[in-house]
This record gives structure tokens, C-alpha cells and sequence, in this order.
């Protein structure tokens, strides 16, 4: 049998097309791209969702939640850094759940990371037809815009770019983060923190009863949503079986994108509560539903105002690339390894992409897009996430464990292990209180959600899976077995 | 008419038209191509590949 999964290999024409008998993903992406993909998913969170942290407990807990969830996900970035440079295949964790722990767990993890991302995708739709409902509004529209054809058209184009190709669908991401991440520096640098007549008013702001409105109670209630600032840097993972050099460009393209989301959070957070009350800011429905937009609208510069509306809009469009990329990745890897029907599995012959899984999530996505509430939409979105953040210190303990250091090559060690794992549980679970105060019942019926799907998979679909087959890494007998 | 209208119309448009680029492929593709075919792909085999010629290149 022929391996035409390297192109060129058996290709002298060098067009991608497969010409042999075997079809895999392309190896085309680097660590751009994969910083891209991270920060594509996450950058719209700095742009829109957060504040509600500052409705929560005030700027100072905002401030707060922002780097407790900036240690966690940088636990995060470390552990998923060290893993998927070692397990290079699509499904992220998907795939290190399979290998590591074992397939009930890597079914749940498979789950959480699909629902996630199209859960996510939904939202980022929703945002975006709003986002041209407001545009409509200040351009003077004569009548109320229908927001359903870009919702739709949103969801659609996206899935043609992902459907098309990989390097195409992440150098556009890489083009439109840039761009909306440029914007967040360039609107910090216009307020002048440094200059006497810069418009940034911390102390007449945050002094007083608004420093902590809500007091220590607050602080945690508002962790909830310092999620915000960085939920989806782990789908950095997905991009495993597309990156040339998995245990070069993972590691990096994660670690600098953690990096620029620490910046981007804490510049956002600085300009607009200097800018911004509280009160407004903490208001996501009725008060400041794009906080970084209205803090340009304030300064009453008409460039900031267009350059902060493009990058809310390309921050929009990022996030739901990344998610259409990364669910249909976890999806595929889960028909591959006949977790789903084998039909998911396939891949495109001459695009080189989970054709089927792309096309399969985008009704669901649709369906969620414009038959769901948004505030319930991302609520299923970050319990899901919440729900894959508390398998990785489990998986990098029992990974260490089973596969010491000196028994696998990886592409890059994490530093003082097992404290990052110990952290990501501790802040895991102060997050789970803080979810439990505001979302108690969606958070038990998303468990319950869970439960039934691992019994349907334990007694009826784990017998079609060949067993033998999905442990594919050519790594030695784990430790102690 | 006010120019929104005829932005939406082209959004509907633009969408039917991605929709049908998709779904038209989608039929060519899997006419064209055998399952076998479609579903061969196999999770690290490149990294069975490379793993192999590492070893291969350490043994001459």
C-alpha cells in the first residue's frame, strides 16, 4: 500500500491531489499558525463577555479573575504544550485522553471539546449578526436589520474556507487576529496613560465603594467570567497532525499565544475601566455589550471608532474559524477511531480536510445559532471547556507517571511539575463554585448530559471500535504494566 | 429602497452560494471516490514512518 499523506512523495505534480491509495491530513501549517488558531479562538472574549466579571465584583475582582484564569490557562498552555508535542494527531486532547487515561474518558473529552468549540461557534455567529444589526443602526437604516442571512452566511463561509483547505482557513485567521489584536494596542497607546490629558480616570473610578462593590464574594463570583479572557488557547492541540514540525511549532505557537493573551487581557481590562464606570462596564446587555468599542467611542476619535470596530468584527469572524476548525478535527478523530460512525473519518482527497465532519457540524451550529439564547449558548461552551480543563492535571500526572521523562523524547518539558497540574485543579474547582452560584442547574444537567452519553457509548458503541488500533504512538510499554 | 435591504438579500445570496459550492462537492467527491479510499487515513502513521526511518538511519 502507498502513503500519499506527505505531498510530493508519490506526487511529482505537487498539487496536493491524492493520487495513491491512502488519504491523510496535510502537513502544511507552522507555528504562526498555530498561534493563529489559539489566539483566533480566544481574542474575541478580550472584545466582548468579560466585563461581566466587572457586573460581578467590580473592576479590582475583574482584574483579579483575569489573572487567576491567566495562571490556569497558562497551566493549561504548559501541560497541553508538553502532551501534544508528544502526541501529534488531530483531536488534541481528545487523542491524549485515548492514549493516556483511557476511551471512556477520551469519549467524554471528545465531547466536551466538540461541544465546546460549535457551541462557541453558535455565539461568535450570534455576536456578528448583532454586530452588523449596530452598524445598520449607525448608518441609519430605515428598518431592523434581519439578522439570520449573516448569522447564516457567517457559519456557511467559514465552513467553505475550513472545507477548502487548512493553510488557506488559518492564514486568514492569522491576518484577521493580527489585526484585531493590533487594535487593542493601538487604542491603549492613543488613551496615553502616560500623557497629563489622557482620558483614563482610574482613581475617580475605582475609589470608594466601587473598588470592591461586592467585597470578597465578588472576587470569586467573577471568576466565572476571567475565563473569558482566554477560553480556547487549548485548541492549539487540534493543529497536531497539520503542523510540520508538531514538537517545534506546538510548543511555541501555545507559549506565545498565552503570552499575547496575558497582554492583550490585562491592556483591555486597563483602558476601558479607566474609561468606562463601572456600572456600564459590568453591563453586557444593556450597558457595554463591546466594552474595547465603547471605550473608543468615548475618546471621539472617529479612527478608533472604525479600527475597533473592525477588529470586534474580526475578532468575531476568528473565533468561529478556530472553532469550526477544532470541533471538526475532534469530530473526525472520533470517526477514525470508530468512537462515531466510520463515515466522520473521511478525509477530502484533493483538499486534504475532514470534509464530513465540517459539513456535518454546520446545521448543528446553525440550529444553535438561531434557535438558542447566546447567554446559554456560551454558558454550554465554557462548562464544556470547564469540563476538559479538570481532565488535564489528571492526564499530565498519570502521563508522567506512565511515561517518565527519560522513556519518551517530547518536544518540550513543562517546569515544575506537578505544581501546573495542582493549580489547574485548585483554580478548576474555585471555578466550579463560581459557576455553581450562577449556573447550578445548567451545570448539572450538562453532568447528567455527560453520564448519559458515556452509557450509551460503554454499552453499545465501544464494541465497534478495533481495539487494537487506536493506539497508534510508538512509544514503549507505559510503566508499571 | 434603503441599501440594507439589498445588503441582506446579498447575504442570502452569498450564503445559498457557499452552501451549494459545498454540497455539490460534497456529491462529486464521494461519487468519484471509493470509501476505502476516503476513510484510509490512519493516525500516526507519519510518526510511524518517521519513527522507522529514524531507526533505519541509526542501524546503517
Amino acid at each position: 500500500m502507498t502513503d500519499i499523506s506527505r505531498p510530493g512523495l508519490l506526487n511529482p505534480a505537487g498539487d496536493g491531489e491524492a493520487r495513491g491509495t491512502k488519504v491523510g491530513l496535510l502537513r502544511v501549517l507552522g507555528p504562526a499558525h498555530v498561534w493563529a488558531l489559539g489566539v483566533g479562538i480566544v481574542l474575541v472574549g478580550e472584545y466582548m463577555g468579560w466585563n461581566f466579571a466587572v457586573g460581578k465584583g467590580g473592576a479590582y475582582a475583574a482584574l483579579i479573575a483575569c489573572w487567576f484564569a491567566g495562571l490556569l490557562y497558562t497551566c493549561v498552555a504548559m501541560i497541553d504544550s508538553e502532551v501534544t508535542s508528544t502526541v501529534a494527531a488531530a483531536g488534541g486532547q481528545y487523542t491524549q485522553a485515548k492514549h493516556i487515561v483511557g476511551p471512556l474518558m477520551a469519549f467524554n473529552v471528545g465531547l466536551y471539546l466538540v461541544f465546546a468549540y460549535t457551541m462557541l461557534e453558535a455565539g461568535n455567529a450570534i455576536t456578528l449578526g448583532y454586530l452588523i444589526s449596530v452598524a445598520a443602526d449607525m448608518t441609519g437604516a430605515a428598518h431592523v436589520l434581519d439578522q439570520r442571512p449573516f448569522i447564516i452566511l457567517a457559519i456557511v463561509f467559514l465552513a467553505w474556507l475550513n472545507y477548502r483547505g487548512v493553510l488557506a482557513t488559518l492564514n486568514f485567521n492569522l491576518v484577521i487576529t493580527a489585526v484585531a489584536f493590533a487594535a487593542i494596542i493601538v487604542l491603549f497607546v492613543a488613551t496615553g496613560p502616560w500623557m497629563p490629558g489622557s482620558p483614563l480616570a482610574h482613581a475617580d473610578l475605582m475609589s470608594g465603594q466601587a473598588a470592591l462593590p461586592y467585597g470578597w464574594l465578588g472576587i470569586i463570583a467573577a471568576m466565572h467570567f476571567g475565563l473569558w479572557f482566554y477560553l480556547g488557547i487549548e485548541g492549539t492541540t487540534q493543529a497536531a497532525e497539520e503542523v510540520r514540525s508538531p514538537a517545534r511549532a506546538l510548543p511555541f505557537g501555545t507559549l506565545a499565544g498565552i503570552m499575547t493573551l496575558l497582554i492583550a487581557a490585562t491592556v483591555t481590562w486597563y483602558v476601558t475601566t479607566g474609561i468606562l464606570p463601572w456600572e456600564y462596564l459590568g453591563d453586557g446587555v444593556n450597558g457595554a455589550v463591546a466594552p474595547l468599542f465603547s471605550a473608543a467611542q468615548l475618546t471621539g476619535s472617529n479612527f478608533l471608532i472604525l479600527l475597533l470596530g473592525v477588529g470586534t468584527l474580526f475578532a468575531t469572524l476568528a473565533s468561529a474559524n478556530g472553532c469550526i476548525n477544532d470541533a471538526s478535527r475532534a469530530w473526525f478523530s472520533m470517526g477514525r477511531d470508530r468512537y462515531l460512525p466510520p463515515w466522520f473519518g473521511a478525509v477530502h482527497p484533493v483538499y486534504r480536510t475532514p470534509y464530513r465532519s465540517i459539513i456535518f457540524l454546520v446545521p448543528i451550529a446553525l440550529i444553535f445559532a438561531l434557535g438558542a439564547p447566546l447567554d446559554q449558548v456560551i454558558t454550554f461552551s465554557i462548562l464544556s471547556g470547564l469540563l476538559g480543563y479538570t481532565f488535564m492535571p489528571l492526564n499530565m500526572i498519570l502521563f508522567r507517571r506512565k511515561w517518565p521523562l527519560r522513556s519518551i523524547k517530547r518536544g518540550y518539558v513543562h517546569p515544575f511539575h506537578p505544581l501546573p497540574a495542582l493549580v489547574l485543579m485548585a483554580l478548576c474547582a474555585v471555578t466550579y463554585f463560581a459557576v455553581f452560584l450562577g449556573y447550578g442547574t445548567q451545570l448539572i444537567a450538562m453532568i447528567c448530559f455527560y453520564i448519559v452519553a458515556s452509557l450509551w457509548f460503554h454499552f453499545w458503541r465501544y464494541r465497534f471500535v478495533r481495539r487494537a488500533d487506536q493506539f497508534t504512538m510508538p512509544w514503549p510499554r507505559p510503566q508499571g504494566y | 429602497m434603503d441599501v440594507w435591504v439589498y445588503i441582506e438579500w446579498g447575504a442570502w445570496a452569498l450564503s445559498a452560494l457557499f452552501a451549494a459550492l459545498i454540497v455539490l462537492d460534497w456529491i462529486r467527491t464521494d461519487s468519484s471516490y471509493s470509501e476505502e479510499v476516503l476513510t484510509s487515513s490512519r493516525e500516526g502513521e507519519i510518526e510511524a514512518l518517521t519513527e522507522s526511518a529514524a531507526h533505519e538511519g541509526t542501524q546503517k
